[in-house]
Parts: structure tokens; sequence; C-alpha cells
């Protein structure tokens, strides 16, 4: 799924007039074809939109998405990208289930930008915040089901049948009354030069008799990901290709000044030249370990950043411990996100008021791909770029900016993405693709610029992090009925934009916003803090904090009042059947609820823990079982219930919950970026704990379809991870965690 | 120099300190191996020399001269390898893919030496990052192979 795209053929920038019947035969090889409709098809215009009996109806250009071989395979340009989550396969299953053809008989790759793969009901492209699927998937459906109707109506013309004795089988159409069929390969031809039919003449599939879609089907590119074949945007070789490696200021702004080795390192071998950049010293090379060895040995005079300077200048003084403090220690109310009943006036008069602060850090993305980008002008003074991204109409507005070229001259390619996370969008000192861009130009030939591990642990933004002041009054019962929080912090949203805009960042607050908890008062604040620190968007985002403070307050809360938490949670949830049904489920699925602490059958103390939350339309609960291990957390099991509404594969959505829970337990047990005298400690995997495969918990998952509006997948398993294994920890040590990682923590031997 | 990758001679002009990834990567066109972080730390650009599983990103070109070098591409020539990459299919482990290379590699050292490891060795030898968090899935694929590799393979019960 992942061919190498060939980008010698055809000869770049040369215009393809190809009518789309040669399009669709050009079956010689995907590569061809991906160029092909990147060059012959301009998106968006007059010609395009002519093919669609809807213009303005995204996802009805069906030549833009669907290209059907003479061998009956089915190439899908996917409008997202691809980069574990396991969306190229979601999509063929969408699209084969309408257009009946079976899943394993696609081909996906990346669609190029275009408003034609704006296919969300949002209005939005890009691959993050759990949408994919369920945004895309009436539109994906539709898709599938207006080829189905164009490959009748060819088979129509061809047989002389009326349209209406026609069925299909998977890859074929059938007309019973003569016994005559016809493959979808062989009708392509014919079919992809009708007129799109009018959206609203398609009947879809009655969801009952779903074949692929609900179903466990294998993922398309489990062998290529098995066998070094994937083809990811660091592995990109183009002819006469040059490397190149960069060595960052050690603070963000600082500018460059003298050289003072320049000579010397012009000298080493491989080295073709050395460029200034902003902010960025580069060699580029014959070979990336002559540009890494070589850029790593200059001796930069890096000036400090200019009084003027638009970057978010990283101050010689920072710390994230001075950092945090600053946050906790912020005046003032905060702006309200949510504000009901009275909750100053039942905390002031209260018998019982609990009050507490929480605290997460900062953290890397990690991914396991470092960034790279590569850049060829061709002769014609256009551009390929190869690069990873979330956002492609984003990047390719952006490098028009950039290089003052027009669209129509930016060929923009997105390759597998060897894990995001949040990482790969737009952000404005993260990518290296402005670099590659500089030095491509610059060297007149093609440049492939990796960063290095060190450079992508320096210039990656990082995970906000927030300081939580909770108050909460209790009734005689010992049940909440009074909450606030009021986070200081910055959400990635504002972080981004640079400023707090006149709405709160809603990124900065969901999961202590959007609680179903039946407590009649709450407050919910933010006081904004802009920090120095160049933030991004994380896995599952706010809630990948906030539900960890929400929910272990909640545990505290338990406690205090006498309460179980699990029982306080059923009866705050009493008029939610959906949570309370998923509650019990986890429960159940855990082999019921038993909070301990407990003797495990190998001997060691054990207790448990329980958490939910609600993270892009999606509803988790998870139960998790920890002992105490050498004075660190160990956590043997996690039990989650998950709620989509419903689904398009089961298969996924346990390996994205088993990944989802890794990540959840990384940021919950080691996992911290901390700054020092302005840098960070950590620029490698060496200082920078991940999850170890020997801290991995069994990860027992149940998939609930409750038939609600369709949900996340990606993020949605994350955030309730936290919560639950440190109310596990609270119940068996008797230690409240506060704070993230739990390696910051101390834990003696329960007895 | 002269190298032996996947059964094949290939001279190579390269200073006897540059890492082996880059001269198999970068010199040799072949990019299933991959770079991760560059200091042993990962375990994405794993390789066989002799058999045994070798982080290529740290190990100088010159002191694997004369040794025997397996790269991911070949990784279906090897009896072991061809069934741990089925087992990595049907147990459907990649997630993003990028450090699967090295981890496939890890497992069919692990049982070219040992064709039914215990946990304990599993657990000692499945030591590459994996940013996804396949581990499950990858331990289930390496016990499914401990049980079927190799005649003295005593059904093993635990699981994952």
């Amino acid at each position: 799924m992942s061919k190498r795209i060939n980008a010698e053929t055809p000869a770049p920038g040369e215009p393809v007039n190809l009518s789309r019947r040669r399009f669709l035969l050009s079956s010689a090889g995907t590569a061809a074809g991906a160029l092909i409709l990147g060059f012959g098809l301009p998106l968006g215009s007059a010609r395009m939109q002519a093919m669609a009996a809807e213009p303005n109806a995204a996802g009805t250009q069906v030549n833009a998405f669907l290209e059907i071989r003479p061998d009956n395979t089915v190439r899908l340009l996917c409008p997202f990208i691809e980069g574990g989550q396991g969306t190229y396969t979601a999509m063929a299953q969408i699209v084969g289930e309408e257009l009946d053809a079976d899943p394993s008989t696609f081909v996906v790759e990346s669609a190029p930008p275009g408003e034609a793969y704006v296919v969300m009901e949002s209005g939005l492209r890009i691959t993050g915040g759990s949408m994919s699927v369920r945004m895309g998937y009436p539109s994906m459906r539709r898709l599938g089901a207006l080829a189905r109707a164009m490959l009748l109506q060819a088979a129509g013309t061809r047989l002389n049948v009326p349209v209406s004795e026609l069925t299909t089988e998977p890859g074929h159409v059938l007309h019973a009354a003569s016994g005559r069929s016809l493959s979808y390969g062989e009708l392509a031809p014919d079919a992809m030069d009708l007129p799109v039919p009018n959206a609203e003449s398609i009947t879809l599939r009655d969801p009952s008799k779903f074949r692929w879609i609900g179903k466990p089907v294998r993922r398309l590119d489990s062998y290529e990901k098995s066998t070094g074949k994937a083809i990811y945007a660091i592995d990109m070789q183009v002819e006469g290709m040059l490397h190149a490696a960069v060595q960052h200021a050690p603070r963000l702004g600082m500018t460059v000044g003298t050289l003072r080795n320049e000579a010397q390192v012009k000298a080493m071998k491989g080295v073709h030249s050395i460029h200034r950049l902003p902010g960025a010293v580069a060699v580029v090379a014959e070979r990336w370990w002559h540009a890494k060895r070589a850029v790593e040995a200059i001796q930069v005079q890096w000036q400090e950043a200019a009084a003027d300077s638009p970057l978010r200048v990283m101050p010689a003084d920072f710390s994230s411990v001075a950092f945090r403090e600053q946050l906790a220690n912020e005046p003032g109310p905060g702006r309200d996100a949510e504000n009901e009943g009275d909750t100053a006036g039942i905390l002031a008069k209260a018998a019982t008021v609990i009050e507490a602060t929480y605290h997460n850090q900062h953290v890397n993305h990690a991914q396991l791909e470092p960034p790279s980008a590569l850049a060829r002008f061709n002769a014609d003074g256009s551009l390929d770029i190869w690069l990873p991204n979330q956002a492609q109409d984003a990047f390719l507005a952006d490098i028009v900016k950039r290089t003052g070229l027009e669209p129509e001259k930016i060929k923009l390619h997105t390759p597998l993405i060897g894990g995001f996370f949040g990482r790969h969008f737009l952000y404005d000192t993260a990518n290296p693709f402005p670099q590659a861009i500089e030095l491509a130009k610059a060297v007149g030939r093609p440049v492939k610029l990796i960063w290095s591990r060190e450079e992508e642990f320096l210039r990656d933004v990082l995970r906000p992090v927030a300081v939580v002041k909770f108050r909460a009054a209790l009734d005689d019962k010992g049940i909440p009925v009074a909450i606030e929080a009021v986070s200081a912090t910055e959400g990635p949203t504002e972080g981004i934009a640079g400023e707090q805009g006149p709405e709160l960042d809603p990124t900065a607050l969901e999961g202590l916003t959007g609680k179903a908890y039946a407590i009649a008062n709450k407050r919910i604040a933010q006081a904004y803090v802009k920090g120095p620190v160049m933030v991004g968007y994380w896995r599952s985002v706010g809630n990948s904090l906030n539900d960890f403070f929400y929910e272990t307050f909640l545990d505290e809360l338990a406690e205090k009042g006498g309460h179980d938490p699990y029982e306080l949670r059923l009866q705050l949830l009493q008029d939610n059947q959906r949570l309370t049904h998923l509650l019990k489920s986890v429960a159940e699925l855990s082999g019921g609820w038993k909070p301990g602490p407990f003797t495990a059958e190998d001997g060691s103390r054990r207790a448990r823990g329980i958490a939910m939350a609600s993270p892009f339309g999606t509803e988790t609960a998870v139960v998790a079982e920890v002992s105490i291990e050498n004075g660190q957390v160990r956590v043997h099991d996690i039990w989650q219930a998950i709620d989509p509404g419903s689904i398009v594969n089961p298969a996924i959505i346990e390996a994205q919950v088993n990944g989802a829970v890794a990540l959840g337990l990384s940021q919950a047990l080691v996992e911290e970026t901390v700054y020092i005298d302005c840098q960070p400690r950590a620029r490698n995997f060496d200082l920078y704990p991940v999850l170890r495969p020997s801290r991995m918990a069994r990860v027992h998952v149940k998939v609930i379809e409750s038939g609600a509006k369709m949900g996340g997948i990606g993020e949605p398993p994350l955030p309730a991870v936290a919560p639950a294994v440190a109310s596990a920890v609270a119940r068996l040590t008797g230690q409240r965690i506060r704070s993230m990682p739990m390696s910051n923590y101390t834990f003696s031997q329960p007895s | 120099m002269e190298l032996r990758i996947n059964q094949k001679t290939y001279k190579v002009d390269a200073e006897a300190d540059t890492p082996l990834l880059w001269v198999i990567r970068d010199d040799l066109g072949m990019t299933g191996t991959k770079y991760g972080c560059g200091l042993a730390q990962c375990g994405a650009c794993s390789v066989l020399v002799d058999g045994n599983v070798t982080r290529s990103c740290v190990t100088p070109v010159a002191s694997v001269v004369g040794r025997e070098v397996t790269t991911i591409e070949a990784i279906e020539s090897d009896e072991v390898g061809k069934q741990v990459v089925t087992a990595w299919v049907e147990r459907q482990v990649a997630q993003c893919g990028y450090c699967q290379s090295g981890q496939v590699m890890a497992a069919t050292a692990l049982l070219k030496r040992n064709p039914s490891p215990s946990t304990a060795q599993i657990q000692a030898a499945m030591v590459n990052l994996c940013r996804c968090g396949t581990y499950n899935a990858i331990n289930a694929a390496v016990h499914d192979l401990a049980n079927n590799i190799g005649s003295s393979a005593a059904p093993n019960e635990e699981g994952v």
C-alpha cells in the first residue's frame, strides 16, 4: 500500500493531459497513477466539479478518489493520513461496503491536498481529534455507493438491459436473468467516464446487511510493515538527492552568529556546504551521516534573540520546577468555562470542604520516526515535497506563503507516518520542511533533511502543563454537591495561536469540562498563563491531563465521604443509562468490582482503581490493578470498556485501546520532559523514559455499541488510564497521587 | 571495504567508524532498517550479525567485515524469519509500523537461538521500544511462535 513514488515519471512539471479514461487505464503502476492524478486533475477545477452532479457535496468526485483497475483491485486515495491508527483499512471497509468490493482488494494511499478531499461534516481536513472515521463515514459511504451506481449504469449499457435487472456481488455486476457477469475492472473504463449521479439518488446499504463494516477486517498494511517494505517520509529517495542535518539554537529565538570552525567543518569528509538558517545551522552532504557529524562539530556563537523577535523566546532562566511554581501561584478567579448552580455559596457554608492541588508534566511526542522532509525544485520552478503531516491543506498553504509559489506549482506528498500522536500538525518552529525547502533552493538539488533524535527533542512542541486547584463540598451523606476547578494553564490551540482568543480554548479544559456526573453546583475555569515553551497537541489533548485531575480528585472525594468510588459514580450517574451501563460493564469485565487491597496469587498486595472519561464523542471506563515493586508502581491489568456508539473495525479498536493504554501508562508512570537552566534534560531516549515492554500491562477490552452517534477511537482510550492507576495506588499505599509521572514518588511496600 | 549483507557481497566506500545503519540505508538504499535514536536505545535499527541481534546505529561498519549481516529485506529468506513475519501478520501487530522491522529482527534472533523460549526469556529479548504500544501483540506473536517452532516446544499455557 505504500509503493514508493517514482518521482521520475512523468517528467516533473510536465503537463499531463490525460483523459479520465487513460487515467483509469494507467494501471501499470500506482506510482504513475499517483502523479497523474496530482498533475492531470487539478482539484477544485471547473472540470472536476462538472463531473459531479453536486459540486458542493463533499466526497462526490468519484474519480478523484477511486481507480478500479483491470485486475479488479481498487485504488483509493484517502483524505486521511495513515500513522498507525488504521484509517486506511477503515476507509477501505467503508467504501468497499457500499461499492461492493472486498476491502482486501484495496490499495490505499494518501490523497494530495485539495478541496475534493474535504469529506468531514465539519468542513475541515485534518487527521486528528479522532475524527477521520466518525466524520468521514457518511461521505465515504456515499462515495462507494456512487461508484457502484456508475458501474451498474455502465453494465446496463454494455449488456443492454435496464439497471433495475442488475445486482452486484463483490467486484462484479450480475445479470441474473441471463447469467452474465462483468467484473468491475472490465466496467471501470466505461463507468468512470459517466457523470456522477446525484447523491440524493443513492440508497445506502442496510446496516444489518453489512459484510465488512463492524467486522474485524485485517489491516491492509500488516505485511508491508512486518517486512520493512513500508515507506515513510524518512525513507524517500529521489535522483540526485543530497542529505542535510541541522543544529538548532539551544534556546528558541537565538540567532546564528560566527561559526568559529567553519573552514575545518567545510573540509570534513562528504560535506557539500554549510548553511545559516533562522535559528539553526545546516550541513548538506552526500550522506546523512556526514551531514550529521559535520553539523554537530560546528561551533556556533549563538546570539541572543532580538527584542522584537516574533518567536516565543526561551528565557535563559527557564526551568520546569519554577514554571510550575509560577502556575501554582497564579492569582485570580480565572475565566469560567462552566458555571452552574451556586458553587461559591455551597462551598462557603458546607460542613466538609475538600481542597487539593494537582499538576501534570510536559511531555514530548517521541514518535519513533524522526521528522524529515525531502524537497525538490523541478526545472519549471515547481516544487515536490515529501513530509509527514496531519493536515495537507494547511501545510500546502504554509509552503505557498513561504515560497511565493502558486499552489498549483507545489506537489505535497504524504507517505506513511511513523507515529504522530499530534506531532505532525503545522507548528511554526517544529517542522523541518521550511529548512529543507531553503536548502534545496540554495544547493539547486533535491535535499532530504532529517532531524536527529536530539534535534527533535529540542524543537518538538510539548503537551501543556496545568496546575489545577480543586475545591469540593460534601453533603452530610458524604456526597459531592459542589465542585470547583481552576486550571492555570495554556491550552494547545491558544498556545499555537500565541494568545488567548475571545473564547476559551476548549482543548485547555476538556476533561474538566463536559463531565456527566450529577453534581448540581460546579465551576470550571481557566487562568490563562502564556508559558515560554512551544506547546502542541498530544494524543487525547486536554483530556490526557484533565481526566487525570478530575477523576483522581473524585476518588479522593469518595474516600473522604466514606464511599466506594465505583458506587459513588453509579450514584452520580444514576440518571444516565449509557454511562451506568458502561460502568457496570467495566466492573463485569474485570470479574466484578473488587477494590482491595487484596493479596494476589503471587503473594503481592494489590488494589484496583476506577475512572471514566468522555473524550472525542466516545465514552470510556477503566479499571486498573496495581502493586508496588521495588518502590515503584507495577500495573498488572487494565480493563477498559469503551462505547463509541457504533464501530467500523473491532480489531483495530482493540489495538488502539492497547496503544492508548501504553501511552496512558507511560505518562502516568515514567514520562516527563524536564527543563533545567533553559535546556531539556533529555535529548534522546536514554534520558527520556517512555514505557518499555516490561512495564506494559495486560489489556482487556470490551467494546460496547450503544447506538449513540459514532465517536472517536484513536484518542479516547487514553485519558481514563492514569486516574484509574492513581486511584488504585492511593488505595493500596494510602498515599494520594496528585501529579504525574509516578516515578517522582517513592512507595514503601504495602503490607 | 567488502560487506556481506543478505548473502550478497557489496563494496562500499565508507569510513571505518560509520554506523552500519547509514551504510545500509544511504549507501545501499535499503530503507527497511530504521533510524530511531542513534544511541542503541530504541532498537528500530536492529539487524542480525552472524545471527545475533545487533543495533546497527552504533555498530561501526568495519566491525562487520567478514561477518554475515541480515537485514529485514531478507527476513523471509530465513525459515524462522518467515514464520515470524507470518505470526506478525496473523496477530496484526503493526500500527505505525516504524519499529516493527527491528521487532521482527529481535524475535527472529531469539527464536533462531532458542525455538522455545520461556516467558522470561521472551521478556529479556524483546526490549525494543514501540510508541504505538503494540507490546501485547508482539508478546502474543512471539508466544505463538515459541509454541510452534522446534519439536521440543512444550505448549505454553500462560499466553498473554
